[in-house]
């Protein structure tokens, strides 16, 4: 069974960390998680991007946060991607299956998907 | 929505955005499949005025867009099974949202993943401290974040090592859960 008591090891371990951690993360996803999201299934998404960067090890480099509506909702669910010095790139009708494409392909291998991006023609249909 | 866990999820955002501390998410199921919600936060609350409209889709606060959906569709949820909807607001006080579910009824939503709402909720909003406790004839289920904090001091509730125990410690919770899902 899964305990405090565990939680009290996972802070232990933490603590050696909390160090190299602080400011050190350079890429920041953006899920938005308004009505309008949640409706069209941002919260797989959400968790999908959780697990990727858990099971790469990459806690420490990528923070995932949420955001309100961004006023495009009819193309929920809607993912940014900050890095540092980069332009901000945003993704559209979101699945997890995607999520998992955008992040093998754009976070760790450095190349945008763009048939996702909202510049794409075929995603705004 | 596709499942009430999402309605808890969309609605608890406006107990966050109400600047609470604290915020109790409370599913209550008796023996006769009637499942009684509640969302009760200490932020800023409202008069009465906002109270009456919070009701009508064409209300909102926000200014990205002109509709407000999160409340009536929760309303909607609840009063498809002949149940209910009730809110209670007052300045300074905070707001208690009640919507109460007849699971029989064939138009009730599933109760679905409340875990993944809670651990989305707690990475969305770290500092606020959240309780759930769900129980039914079959079996209870709850968490606190005050209790969690408690143990990990200055860390993150938000960090993912923190979430993906959340995560676990619910799922193990509602594997022996007797309840509606």
């Amino acid at each position: 069974m899964k305990s405090l008591a565990e939680l009290s090891a996972l802070r232990d371990k933490m603590r050696d960390k909390i160090a190299i951690r602080e400011g050190n993360s350079t890429t920041r996803i953006v899920v938005g998680m308004a009505t309008c999201g949640i409706a069209a299934g941002a919260r797989p998404v959400l968790t999908a991007f959780v697990d990727k960067i858990a099971k790469a090890g990459l806690t420490d480099a990528i923070t995932v946060t949420q955001t309100g509506c961004i006023g495009i909702c009819q193309y929920e669910p809607v993912v940014e991607i900050h890095e540092a010095g980069k332009e901000k790139v945003t993704y559209v009708k979101m699945t997890p299956e995607k999520a998992a494409r955008v992040f093998e392909e754009h976070i760790q291998g450095g190349k945008i998907v763009a048939e996702y991006t909202i510049g794409d023609a075929d995603v705004k249909k | 929505m596709k499942e009430l866990s999402l309605n808890i999820l969309d609605i608890v955002q406006n107990s966050i955005s109400a600047g609470a501390k604290n915020i109790a998410i409370t599913l209550s199921e008796d023996h006769k499949g009637i499942l009684t919600l509640t969302v009760a936060d200490d932020g800023r609350g409202m008069d009465a005025d906002e109270v009456s409209n919070v009701t009508n889709p064409f209300y909102t606060t926000r200014t990205t867009r002109e509709v407000g959906l999160g409340i009536p569709l929760i309303k909607l949820a609840a009063e498809q099974t002949g149940g209910t909807f009730d809110i209670k607001s007052a300045i300074g006080k905070g707001t208690t949202l009640t919507a109460i579910f007849d699971t029989k009824h064939i138009d009730c939503l599933p109760v679905g993943d409340i875990t993944a709402t809670m651990t989305t909720l707690i990475m969305g909003a770290p500092d606020v401290d959240f309780t759930l406790s769900h129980t039914a004839p079959g079996g209870n289920v709850s968490l606190s974040t005050r209790m969690m904090r408690d143990v990990l001091g200055d860390i993150s509730l938000a960090d993912v090592e923190v979430i993906q125990w959340v995560r676990e410690y619910l799922t193990e919770q509602y594997h022996n859960f007797g309840g509606a899902k």
